[in-house]
């Protein structure tokens, strides 16, 4: 199964702590200013740096105290030790000090065969004995390699050596050393080219290896063309990396997008790190003249508003979303207004508030998009985080907000991404957030609603089985007689569903609340002394009005449930899909994220940020399109990392079982032995020719084949979102999120294409392109438990366990059936290429009998799981 | 008897079912309810010694035994030596320090004895771990907030003392080397760093065995490393055994073992506490309690060897051994060749 190979990583370390390449971390460990040295470390790490490594080599400096000092220091800070550590150095007796002090698993760089093959074994034991990897120079008693052969020769015998003495391959780094080229020396021009082809044979020749280089080197001539560098390393890693090349020490900050450096200096760059001519050197230098300065004249245009009065430069920054300067730009308000006598809630209830409204209006006229909200609502938080502090030293029992909202997702339900997204939009307005996060007990909810005063409940959920919590949570607030208004969202809540099912339930007001654009108007007249009373009573009337109209009107008419079967779908036995050509359990644990990409259907991500539009016609739309191009660039650059870096793992599984049909349930033969899944029928009376439709009706009573499936690509999604969580900043946390369900559903879709081309293998030679998939042109269909074709979420644990979902796949269920992670898909297959999807929609008391029984539960489980079907 | 033969013929029950490790010493300690002169015995010693329990392998041998053979009566393959604090830094705070050789000594053969009687009695082999606390220095935290590059010991002075405990240990006639509740992940390096010294020393094969300690409900320990990234930082040493001690109740232990029960391709040794400590600081959990939740775990196939830390009781093992017995020992998987590295977070390079 190739899609379940290791994706080829390539590794960014950070090269800013090291005095040999950094003037100015060099000038703060020359001074002795360590404090300073340490947010050097922790700027790489945040700028994405996956190692870190540190060099101490200097003359004038006692090297092995300095790398113990900020070695030691660096292990205080969680956010900076996360990360390994490349212990770098070229004395030995440095690195042995370095290895004393570093906890995880290091890099020490570099050892090589410079000084002989025994200190060489020495230094290679020692590494292993301290439990470290090694970056090998391609250095050996005669001198560096240089050209391509040599680089090979010393790499492999280097190999040789180590392997002899037991020293774990994959713990082996190869450094072929990295030359400066287009140096005007002529036997530099094919230095590139010679690191390039040695990389791919070393690779070949030693396996389990790694290749690294330092970047810096190889544009050595253009010293102070930040642009032209920039270019050639981006080239060059262009090159570099598909021979193998997986880690490079560089600048992650600095290293452009192939595809939008300027095309003459890309040309002109390749024709040089590819050796092309003889005259390429010569051209890229004539050409780095026209880029000299350009970088320095495009940022000052740019920082153009950093000259603005620092009220205008709080707004520009919130309205545009740039955190860069806000935490001082908050300083320096806030010092502005204490100079005048003012305190620092000030700062939020004047110019940060002023900002936000404009952010408020922009978004309520449709100017402004969710993404751009949540990225403001980012740079608000953190003005706000800074000024806690000097607001908690000073405490004002009688300051309060606009009001103060408690909110959850139901006891149950995993899934947050709207109640986040109504959270930031009603921080953003002024309104104090309680977030008691997911599957939160009604006990909780209404202790701290009790113990914050707060102003109203606000809940959340996703799955059907929520709309059911959000009742009972209803009516344990009557039941402590309490008068807060509740608010309802999610995707599953609807405005009938509130007005009949949890309105009566609780005599207070109860509000449903359609999306995030209403959650600040429905929340502001709900603590508007004078708006409230007309609200609430308006909402009141309204669902009244829909409960009468629902009384009156009656429903469609439903059949018996007999009478239903008798005028089932029948499917043509002879176009019944042949045997699978793989049955049983297929485990995916590590299914490759960068093969998943390309499935993504991306209509629901705009969606998830109530973008409306189809993709890829939304990039265009007149009135959505930029931000909807803002936000599919974040995407794509949040979805480069978690594909490269490995945030997350996809894990899945499929099953093709026989099965036969018995009256509308399917009996199958599983491993475990036989299983029985009752599966439900459309009652409503139907035209002429239309059929009572049960997913039943597409499997023979003669043998036939059902499958199985379970995906996610939610694991390791957590400590992401601890990290975003810790520094504010909703919108990564909502993005991943949102990528995490989008690559779960892509899952969910090549697995299926896997099953129908080869597992099952009815469709070997389907050919479809990404669009076809997303209007299911193909054959078959994967319904899902808790969908309209087979509505009760209850079958998910019976499909898990036929599946052994949970050991192949670890998705876990709560008691509500709903998935963790919740990025995450399970259904069934039906090959018969009749088979469509429907909606089984509402049912009668008799068919909910006959379900109950088939089921073996009684009559009340049976009513709360399909509640929804359910008059 | 020689080591090569403790290790292959505990990787070859370990095959066949899971093994039973013992229990918390202090717990049993305190039911004796010994005072001063119990502990200091005929020693001259400077300071008030009750509390020292590794020095009660001195004082009073007799109690020690009687622990290790109601362990082993219980079912227990394999049982830790008395000498958690047997370091010289550890012993400083009892003015022992010049003790530490003598103290290991007795606590190895103790336990030998103990096991060489139970084996004499029904013919089953039972093994010694010389079990080898973290100190109570650490080298990855900076007690003074003022300076937080400020260590109160370095790793040369700390691996040599351990590198002392380990050669009396060995000498002393243990089978294997059990270096446990790392809180501090730069300590349990140097600790294993020092066994693998002594074992090369001594000429004579001493498995070295790890065990980490959650200190948070993050899954953390004290130094901050994440179950994998322990396991990564130590894995180089070849530990026969790699598992989880302490901090938690079997119940919120359970999902570190799932995680570390995928990754390492060693043996798995669990020994949690009997639940959570009350609010006078004493464990309530009844036998039959932690053996049940045990028993999860290896319905899951997460452990190869498990046994009981504070709270727990002859008693505890008695009845996880009960629990456990006919359990399917969880397979050690093969991993895929790729480059382990950690930080505080484990990383993964692909090849």
């Amino acid at each position: 199964m190739t899609a379940t190979q290791p994706t080829a990583t390539f590794i960014n370390v950070g090269e800013r702590t090291n005095v040999t390449g950094s003037a100015r971390f060099k000038k703060l460990i020359m001074a002795g200013d360590y404090a300073a040295a340490v947010e050097i470390a922790r700027q790489q790490v945040e700028n994405g740096a996956q190692i870190v490594d540190v060099n101490m080599d200097e003359g004038l400096l006692d090297s092995e105290a300095a790398m113990v000092q900020f070695l030691k220091l660096i292990t205080a800070e969680p956010d900076i030790a996360r990360v390994p550590v490349m212990i770098d150095s070229s004395k030995w007796s440095i690195i042995e000090a370095g290895l004393k002090c570093v906890s995880g698993k290091p890099i020490v760089n570099s050892i090589s065969m410079k000084e002989g093959v025994e200190p060489f074994l020495e230094q290679a034991r020692k590494c292993m004995a301290y439990g470290a990897a090694v970056v090998v120079m391609a250095f050996d008693e005669v001198g560096q390699a240089d050209t391509r052969d040599r680089k090979i020769e010393i790499c492999e015998r280097a190999y040789t050596l180590l392997t002899g003495i037991g020293f774990p391959p994959e713990d082996i780094i190869f450094d072929p050393n990295i030359f400066a080229v287009a140096t005007g020396i002529e036997e530099h021009d094919n230095y590139a080219v010679d690191f390039i082809e040695a990389t791919r044979e070393i690779k070949r020749r030693c396996p389990h290896v790694h290749i690294s280089g330092g970047l810096s080197n190889l544009s050595f001539s253009f010293r102070g063309n930040e642009v032209v560098r920039r270019a050639m390393h981006s080239v060059f890693l262009y090159h570099a990396i598909p021979a193998g090349m997986d880690m490079a020490i560089v600048n992650a900050g600095q290293l452009d997008v192939y595809d939008t450096i300027d095309p003459v200096l890309r040309t002109a760059c390749e024709d040089v790190i590819l050796n092309t001519d003889p005259g390429a050197g010569e051209r890229l230098v004539e050409l780095a003249e026209k880029f000299k300065g350009t970088d320095a004249a495009a940022e000052k245009a740019a920082e153009e508003w950093r000259s603005w009065p620092v009220i205008k430069r709080l707004e520009h920054a919130l309205v545009k979303g740039i955190d860069a300067h806000v935490v001082a730009d908050t300083e320096e308000m806030r010092l502005e207004i204490a100079a005048r006598g003012g305190r620092p809630i000030e700062v939020i209830e004047g110019p940060l508030m002023q900002g936000m409204n404009v952010v408020g209006d922009l978004f309520g006229s449709g100017k402004m998009f969710l993404p751009q909200v949540v990225k403001s609502a980012r740079v608000m938080k953190q003005a706000v985080a800074h000024l806690f502090p000097f607001i908690e030293a000073e405490k004002d029992e009688n300051a309060k907000g606009k009001g103060r909202i408690v909110m959850a997702t139901v006891k149950g339900d995993v899934h947050d991404i709207g109640k986040n997204i109504v959270g930031v939009v009603l921080q953003c307005n002024g309104f104090e957030v309680i977030d008691l996060g997911v599957m939160v007990p009604w006990a909780e909810i209404l202790k701290a609603a009790n113990e914050n005063h707060v102003d109203m409940i606000g809940l959340s959920g996703l799955i059907t089985p929520s709309l059911d919590e959000m009742v009972t949570v209803a009516e344990e607030m009557q039941r402590a007689n309490m008068n807060l208004p509740l608010l309802i969202g999610g995707a599953t809540t609807s405005r009938v569903h509130t007005a009949l099912r949890i309105d009566p339930a609780y005599k207070g007001p109860v509000v449903h609340v359609l999306d995030a654009s209403r959650a600040v108007g429905v929340a502001t007249a709900l603590v508007s002394d004078t708006q409230k009373n007309g609200f609430v009573s308006q909402t009141a009337e309204e669902y009244e009005k829909i409960r009468e109209s629902r009384a009156n009107k009656g429903h469609s008419a439903l059949i018996p449930i007999e009478e239903a079967r008798a005028n089932g779908f029948v499917i043509d036995e002879a176009l019944k899909p042949a045997a699978p050509a793989q049955p049983g359990i297929h485990v995916y644990p590590d299914w490759d994220l960068a093969d998943l990409r390309d499935y993504i259907d991306w209509t629901p991500f705009f969606r998830a940020w109530e973008l409306a539009g189809n993709y890829p016609a939304i990039l265009d739309d007149a009135i959505v399109g930029e931000s909807a191009r803002g936000l599919f660039a974040d995407a794509q650059a949040m979805l480069d990392r978690i594909i490269a870096e490995k945030w997350l793992t996809a894990s899945g599984v499929a099953a093709l079982w026989p099965c036969r049909r018995e009256g509308d349930d399917v009996l199958i033969t599983t491993e475990k032995g036989e299983v029985r899944m009752p599966f439900l029928r459309q009652q409503i009376a139907k035209r002429e020719g239309r059929a009572n439709m049960c997913l039943a009706d597409f499997i023979s009573p003669d043998g036939d084949w059902i499958g199985g499936f379970a995906v996610t690509a939610g694991h390791g999604i957590d400590e992401h979102l601890a990290r975003f969580k810790a520094t504010h900043d909703d919108y990564s946390d909502i993005l991943l999120k949102a990528l995490a369900d989008r690559l779960a559903e892509a899952f969910a879709e090549r697995l299926h294409h896997h099953v129908r081309t080869a597992l099952w293998g009815y469709a070997p030679d389907e050919q479809l392109t990404n669009e076809a998939l997303i209007k299911e042109q193909y054959r078959g269909i994967r319904p899902a438990p808790g969908y309209p074709a087979c509505p009760d979420h209850s079958q998910k644990p019976v499909l898990f366990d036929m599946l052994g979902a949970g050991e192949a796949t670890g998705i876990v269920l709560t008691d509500h059936f709903a998935m963790v992670p919740t990025a995450a898909v399970s259904g069934f297959y039906f090959g018969h290429p009749q088979a469509e999807y429907f909606g089984v929609a509402r049912i009668g008391r008799d068919q909910l009998e006959d379900y109950a029984a088939r089921r073996g539960v009684d009559i009340l489980t049976a009513e709360r799981w399909l509640r929804p079907n359910l008059d | 008897m020689s080591a090569i033969d403790a290790e292959a013929l505990f990787r070859q029950r370990a095959a066949e079912r899971i093994l039973i490790f013992d229990g918390g010493y202090g717990t049993s300690i305190q039911k004796y309810g010994l005072t001063e002169a119990d502990y200091r015995g005929a020693l001259d010693l400077a300071k008030d010694q009750k509390g020292n329990n590794d020095l009660l392998c001195l004082t009073r041998p007799d109690i020690v035994k009687a622990i290790h053979t109601a362990y082993l009566d219980a079912g227990a393959d394999m049982i830790e030596t008395n000498s958690f604090s047997g370091t010289r830094i550890a012993m400083a705070d009892y003015g022992a320090e010049h003790l530490v050789r003598e103290l290991n000594l007795a606590a190895a053969r103790l336990a030998r004895e103990a096991c060489d009687e139970a084996e004499a009695k029904d013919g089953l082999r039972r093994f010694v771990a010389g079990a080898i606390g973290p100190t109570n220095k650490t080298l990855s935290i900076s007690p003074d907030v003022n300076d937080p590059a400020y260590r109160e010991i370095d790793y040369d002075t700390l691996k040599d003392q351990y590198r002392e405990q380990c050669a009396a240990l060995i000498e002393g006639g243990v089978d294997f080397l059990l270096v446990e509740t790392c809180f501090d992940t730069l300590n349990a390096k140097a600790a294993g760093l020092a066994a693998r010294e002594a074992e090369a020393a001594a000429g004579r094969k001493v498995p070295l065995m790890m065990s980490f300690t959650i200190t948070d409900m993050s899954g953390r320990n004290l130094s901050g490393h994440t179950v994998a990234a322990f396991w990564y930082s130590l894995r180089h040493l070849k530990p026969l055994t790699i598992g989880v001690n302490c901090a938690f109740g079997a119940d919120l232990l359970r999902p570190y073992l799932g995680e570390l029960s995928k990754i390492a391709d060693t043996l798995i040794l669990a020994y949690p506490n009997a639940g959570l400590p009350n609010e006078l600081g004493q464990y309530d959990e009844l036998p039959e309690r932690t053996a049940e939740l045990i028993r999860e775990w290896t319905n899951e196939k997460l452990v190869n060897i498990v046994g009981g830390c504070c709270g727990t009781t002859p008693s505890h093992i008695a009845a996880i051994a009960k629990a456990v017995a006919g359990a399917p020992p969880r397979p050690i998987p093969e991993l895929p060749v790729v480059t382990r590295l950690a930080g505080l977070d484990p990383m993964h390079i692909a090849a």
